[in-house]
């Protein structure tokens, strides 16, 4: 008899797996967590969060331009209000939105039981609500917080800033680490603990551009983090990068910040396209077209990013030569893009198309990230960007781009993952509403954009002449009936965390396919503790 | 066979190389752009040394367009401008133009001016055997100066060049300095008060 209690019976076996998904309790699971799962959660919800404090600094924006003339903020609170909203927007909400998606749906995707680097991952998420914290807290400074732009010029940054621009140093800083260290993470958890089977072209394509982004985000971070030291030391200590009187060049930290800036685009948007290229094939019930094009498209974006910096400088007074070769760089973008574009309605071509949330936003996305990357095709025409620079054109364009295709996507991936993470469908209705909605009133915030901009508005500026003021009320209208759209969105989620709704089949959609669809819904804690075996 | 553990750890650390690496780079992005900048003149900068002029022949074929533009930094004080606003030159052709400053506020400075070329091409053509933006230009309080600047421009000039603005930017350098004891030998008068 005695021997029997050392054989493990089924029941203790059980037991020990029970043990496993014990979810800690209280505050301590949030700040300790090392599950990818949890630290996903986390910034999700600060991303969302992130979302709705730029959103309501871009509401001041729109009360302000609402009508021609000064009302209700000071042109320097005006000046703070597009800097921050612009900073929170960039690296509080677009980008760790992603980086929670990564977080939640990578090791699910490829089959590992979390990210390779769990310690890491806990920390890369937990140093950035400080970071926004005391970005958020240089506004009530003496003189107010940066004002200069989110693209932080000099000498806007060193010469004409008040000393706040320490903490907006400080802060990006910290986001930049934050960052660097979620990008590792995704590289070493993608190279080293895909289950076996698992091979690089058999990756779903998010992991796949997620792969891509973090190389690109390794790769020019460092160089943000070396533009923003470099404006804090001519700042406060003496030195010379970007001022002429010390031998420096202003125009330099143009070139520095956009060698930066555009690959940081594509880090916006490499994800999205990742996105859209899971939901399609599902909705329309087809494996994806052009699967390895693909591929290939999100590798030479990448590539190419790095040689078209200077299309935003165009107006600095460069030699026609490379006005030319920043120009056909840029336009040859466009033929990866155009690519993926041809690969999603070809998946839709003869499929069995079925209209569900996640469905409706990537056909949004599809149609409206088009319409802005063609407007950024008319912006890589040097001679008409001297006209187009600098007015609402090119706002309109990068909330085309930013808006209706990055948050959009990420608009998408919540609907289509959310029922997988709660276990539980949400509620349809109200994400018809937010839909509709948010469809209708963005149109009418950003379209008219481009008309203003081409009839010469200038952007950042409160004021603005008087033939533009029909055009600015209904942007107004628009900007604020999206900004309540996504109060919806809020109730949603609220209620889908509550876990209320239908309960879901492990599947959740008829069509999706792929290892996080194989696993119960809800996902358990812990998953792929032993590795599956890819076919 | 190594674990995971150790596989993960050589992964990061060579990705952290890539990312200190990369940030000397922004770093060293400035000494290329210098470079760059100096090799191709896109940024108008004009050599900061005197060049010796060249017997060169004097193309009576061409005559080149050269405009100043001065101006001074915000907070700047002084009045600053060129006693010649444009002129046609040979190329090869040797000119000088003089420059006036006053320096008003009440207390002696030192200025710095930087030149801007445009297009910025006609930098590398622009040959300043003197020029007054060499070195810092102190100048006791109400005190003027007319300052001379000489130059040529090369015949290698391209030819779809006939035309360009030499800018002049006055910045106050008073405070970076420490020579305000030096007097500026372009000086003309000293507004002494009770004279």
């Amino acid at each position: 008899m005695s021997k029997a209690t050392d054989v493990l019976t089924p029941d203790t076996a059980h037991h020990d797996d029970d043990h496993h998904d014990h979810i800690p309790k209280g505050i301590t699971r949030w700040l300790f967590t090392t599950n990818h799962k949890d630290i996903g959660t986390l910034y999700l919800w600060f991303a969302f969060i992130m979302f709705l404090v730029g959103g309501a600094m871009a509401m001041v924006i729109r009360a302000e331009l609402f009508q021609p003339g000064l009302q209700i903020v000071e042109p320097n609170f005006f000046n703070q209000m597009t800097t921050v909203h612009g900073l929170i927007m960039v690296f509080g909400a677009v980008m760790p939105a992603f980086t929670g998606l990564a977080n939640w749906l990578i090791p699910m995707m490829i089959g590992a039981p979390d990210m390779a680097l769990p310690r890491m991952n806990n920390w890369s998420f937990w140093i950035l609500p400080g970071a926004f914290l005391i970005l958020l807290g240089s506004l009530f400074m003496e003189g107010g917080g940066p004002a200069f732009g989110w693209t932080f010029y000099a000498p806007l940054s060193t010469t004409y800033s008040n000393d706040s621009t320490a903490l907006f140093v400080f802060s990006v800083h910290i986001m930049g680490i934050s960052s660097i260290m979620g990008a590792i993470n995704v590289i070493v958890t993608i190279f080293n603990m895909r289950a076996p089977g698992m091979t690089w072209m058999k990756m779903p394509l998010f992991v796949w551009t997620w792969l891509i982004t973090a190389f690109l985000l390794i790769a020019v971070m460092p160089v943000l983090a070396g533009a923003v030291t470099m404006v804090l030391t001519d700042k406060f200590f003496g030195t010379s990068f970007f001022d002429a009187a010390g031998g420096g060049d202003p125009v330099m930290f143009q070139h520095i910040f956009w060698f930066f800036g555009h690959p940081e685009v594509y880090i916006m948007i490499l994800p999205a396209f990742g996105i859209i290229s899971q939901i399609v094939p599902t909705f329309s019930r087809k494996k994806l077209f052009g699967y390895a094009s693909m591929v290939y498209a999100t590798a030479s974006i990448a590539l190419l990013s790095f040689v078209v910096w200077a299309h935003h400088m165009f107006t600095t007074g460069m030699p026609v030569y490379m006005e030319m070769f920043f120009m056909f760089a840029t336009m040859l973008i466009s033929v990866p893009t155009g690519v993926k574009v041809f690969n999603w309605v070809a998946t839709m071509w003869r499929g069995s198309l079925t209209f569900e949330m996640p469905m409706m936003f990537a056909i949004a996305f599809i149609v409206l990230f088009t319409i802005g990357g063609l407007s950024g095709l008319m912006l890589a025409i040097t001679p008409v960007d001297f006209q187009y620079h600098d007015t609402y054109f090119v706002v309109a364009h990068f909330h085309y781009v930013l808006v209706t295709g990055a948050v959009f996507s990420i608009m998408a991936a919540v609907y289509y993952w959310l029922p997988k993470w709660t276990g539980k469908m949400y509620d349809t209705a109200l994400a018809k509403w937010h839909f509709w909605c948010s469809l209708i009133s963005v149109n009418v915030l950003f379209f008219p954009m481009h008309f203003v901009g081409l009839a010469g508005m200038p952007r950042r500026i409160p004021d603005y002449a008087l033939q533009f003021a029909d055009f600015n009320k209904w942007i107004s209208i628009g900007g604020f009936a999206f900004g309540l759209s996504q109060l919806i969105f809020l109730a949603l989620l609220i209620k889908a965390c509550r876990k209320e709704g239908e309960a879901v089949s492990n599947q959740v959609w008829e069509g999706a396919e792929g290892l996080e669809w194989e696993i119960p819904s809800p996902a358990p804690y812990h998953t792929f503790e032993t590795p599956p075996e890819v076919k | 066979m190594q674990t995971k553990t150790q596989q993960n750890n050589k992964m990061v650390i060579r990705l952290v190389v890539i990312v200190l690496g990369m940030f000397g780079f922004g770093f060293a992005l400035v000494p290329l752009y210098d470079v760059f900048c100096d090799l191709t003149g896109i940024n108008g900068k004009t050599d900061n040394t005197a060049a010796s002029y060249q017997m060169v022949e004097v193309d009576e074929s061409r005559s080149i367009t050269v405009e100043f533009i001065t101006k001074t930094m915000t907070g700047m004080p002084w009045e600053f401008r060129a006693e010649t606003f444009r002129m046609e030159v040979h190329p090869g052709e040797l000119s000088t133009v003089g420059f006036y400053v006053r320096n008003p506020a009440n207390s002696n400075m030192v200025a710095q001016a930087i030149p801007s070329v445009s297009p910025g091409e006609a930098a590398l053509y622009l040959n300043k055997t003197e020029c007054f933006c060499f070195n810092q230009q102190p100048l006791d309080s109400g005190a003027e100066a007319y300052m001379p600047m000489q130059f040529y421009v090369d015949p290698q000039l391209p030819e779809d060049i006939s035309y360009f603005t030499v800018q002049y930017t006055l910045y106050d350098v008073t405070e970076r300095t420490d020579d305000t004891s030096t007097t500026n030998p372009f000086m003309v008068s000293v507004a002494e008060s009770g004279e």
